[in-house]
């Protein structure tokens, strides 16, 4: 097979081929959208005729353009990943770092809270009517309004620093893994419960060698929803104290100051950062359930 | 007696430890029975009114003997099976198993049932799906090994038991299933309907299987089936259920020998008692048209 028709069968060019189009179309939308601007400043400086080319340059290198063209933001990206240092506060890897621990944090937790809480409702009939509920209103609330409210409620009692973002990932967090583990919990076929009743398993022992492996695909599925709405909590976490240090800093100062490359490569870190967890969860999964013969 | 030509049989290939009978007398050829079932009736409260599964049940099944529920659906024959293993639970009469109630002889692991289908749990290996009972009753991973490697070997699937369920055949993972409840190494072997879902040709080889190991190892079972030529080749007792409310309609001692083959089933003596159990499932259905 020639090189190109084995490009053709795999992913890498209906890949190439979308982020190409998306780049294309960006382009367009930049010129369009910094033109207005562009015109308004040839006014001023009373210049006239001014060629098309000349315009089409001039909207792709503004320093606040309303949509920055992507080889700005990739040029903002470089400068502020390779070519600072790590430990510097205008370094974008260590505001990514910030976010990212806060992430792992709330997710851990997150995660742990969900799993509990869908292991009460699956074996108590009570925690079920009076739990889910509660578990299902708490997602609707708008998660802007009630963070401030957590990160000032900690603080004063004392509790300040990575933890209180943490919480607002925690809360994003536990929703679909709770979802996912009463249902993974509840899936194992009756057929399956009554031989472990036939074994006279304890409640314990058919958790353990039954429900829990029966929703662990469940428990995976929820994990990569889970881990990119903790990363959502911890960008959020971060505007309301005072926009100090991570991902959702940037984004709030770089909108005061109207700095619209700084945010759009903030944007562009933040996704990134959400895809590679998000690879890193179908990573584990993959190698669990291969390994327990179950390979998705 | 022919039992004892096949308990000579059974020493050399198995070794389950025959346990000590309760009862002393064996040559008064009286003793207790391992299921006893008196005036057994079950009636399920739903939306529409009582359902009578089961009424006014009364069987015995003594130690050694291969007893066989058939009838037609809706007979209540699975419910029965399901009683005397404690998954369901009686409304009316008095049932022991192995001289205690079902709930007890639960907790002791007293039986091995096999159900429908296989059951074996995806994420195991063979090897490993047969260990989960031996797991949950604590034995040491010696124990359970030798015991995995001799069930193995008993339903000639020793080559097997690092695959998973589904790289094996339905036949074969019916007996695994079957391997794992022997793993249990329970006197008493509950089947319900297990081969209801195989094609004629691997039914007919299992049954000869199973036919074999009841033969070897003196292990009482009570299969429930709605396949005529399997009850009657693999039965001692064959018990016909009629529907409606559920009840034992004729109860049919049969006298072919201990040891058996396919071929009986050409014999006129496999006819006479296929006759009778048609017969009887004829009559017990007619009610209803």
């Amino acid at each position: 097979m020639s090189p190109l028709s084995r490009l053709a069968a795999g992913t890498t060019l209906p890949v190439v081929t979308v982020v190409i189009a998306i780049i294309a179309i960006w382009y367009v939308a930049a010129v369009a959208l910094n033109a207005p601007f562009q015109r308004d400043t040839y006014e001023r400086a009373k210049q006239t005729d001014v060629p098309f080319s000349q315009l089409l340059s001039d909207t792709l290198v503004q320093k606040r353009p309303v949509l920055p063209a992507p080889h700005q933001v990739a040029t903002e990206i470089w400068q502020t990943t390779v070519e600072k240092k790590i430990t510097s506060k205008r370094s974008l890897v260590f505001h990514a770092w910030i976010t990212l621990s806060t992430t792992l944090l709330g997710f851990l937790i997150g995660t742990s809270l969900g799993v509990l809480i869908a292991v009460g409702i699956v074996h108590s009939g009570v925690l079920d009517k009076s739990l889910m509920p509660w578990v299902i209103a708490s997602q609707t609330i708008p998660i802007l309004a009630i963070a401030p409210m957590i990160i000032v409620v900690l603080n004063a009692v004392g509790i300040s620093g990575l933890l209180p973002k943490a919480m607002i990932s925690t809360y994003l967090a536990f929703f679909p893994v709770t979802v996912g583990m009463v249902k993974g919990l509840r899936s194992p076929e009756i057929i399956h419960l009554d031989l472990m009743h036939t074994y006279s398993a304890s409640r314990l022992e058919t958790f353990f060698k039954l429900r829990l492996p029966y929703a662990l695909p469940f428990l995976f599925t929820s994990m990569k929803i889970g881990i990119a709405a903790s990363l959502v909590g911890a960008i959020i976490g971060e505007l309301p104290t005072g926009a100090v240090a991570g991902l959702g800093a940037r984004l709030l100062a770089g909108s005061y100051y109207g700095q619209t490359v700084q945010i759009w490569s903030a944007l562009i870190m933040a996704s990134v950062l959400a895809g590679c967890l998000v690879g890193m969860i179908g990573l584990i999964e993959k190698n669990v359930l291969k390994r327990m013969g179950m390979a998705a | 007696m022919e039992r004892f030509r096949g308990n000579e049989v059974n020493t050399s290939v198995d070794n389950t430890t025959p346990t000590p009978s309760p009862s002393p007398h064996v040559g008064g050829g009286r003793s207790t029975p391992v299921i006893d079932i008196q005036n057994l009736s079950l009636t399920f409260e739903t939306n529409d009114g009582p359902v009578h599964a089961l009424s006014d049940i009364d069987l015995k099944v003594e130690k050694g003997e291969f007893v066989s529920f058939i009838g037609p659906s809706g007979c209540g024959k699975t419910t029965l099976l399901r009683v005397i293993a404690d998954l369901e639970k009686k409304t009316a009469g008095d049932i022991t198993v192995n001289g205690t109630t079902p709930e007890n002889a639960r907790l002791d692991r007293a039986y091995g049932y096999v159900f429908q289908a296989a059951a074996l749990y995806p994420w195991r290996t063979i090897e490993k799906n047969i260990a989960l009972p031996l797991e949950i009753m604590g034995l040491t991973r010696k124990e359970q090994t030798a015991r995995i490697d001799k069930v193995l070997e008993l339903v000639e699937l020793a080559d097997f038991s690092q695959k998973f369920p589904w790289q094996l055949s339905g036949g074969m993972q019916q007996r695994a299933s079957i391997a794992r409840a022997l793993a249990v190494e329970p006197d008493l072997l509950l089947m319900d309907e297990p081969f209801g879902a195989l094609d004629e040709i691997v039914r007919d080889h299992l049954n000869d299987q199973l036919h074999q190991l009841w033969a070897k190892t003196n292990k009482t079972v009570v299969f429930v089936t709605h396949s005529i030529p399997e009850a009657v080749y693999l039965s001692t007792k064959i018990v016909v259920l009629c529907p409606r409310p559920g009840r034992i309609y004729d109860v049919i001692e049969s006298d072919l020998p201990r040891q058996r083959t396919l071929d009986l089933r050409e014999s006129p003596e496999f006819l006479r008692i296929a006759q009778r159990v048609r017969e009887g499932l004829k009559a017990g259905h007619a009610y209803d048209d």
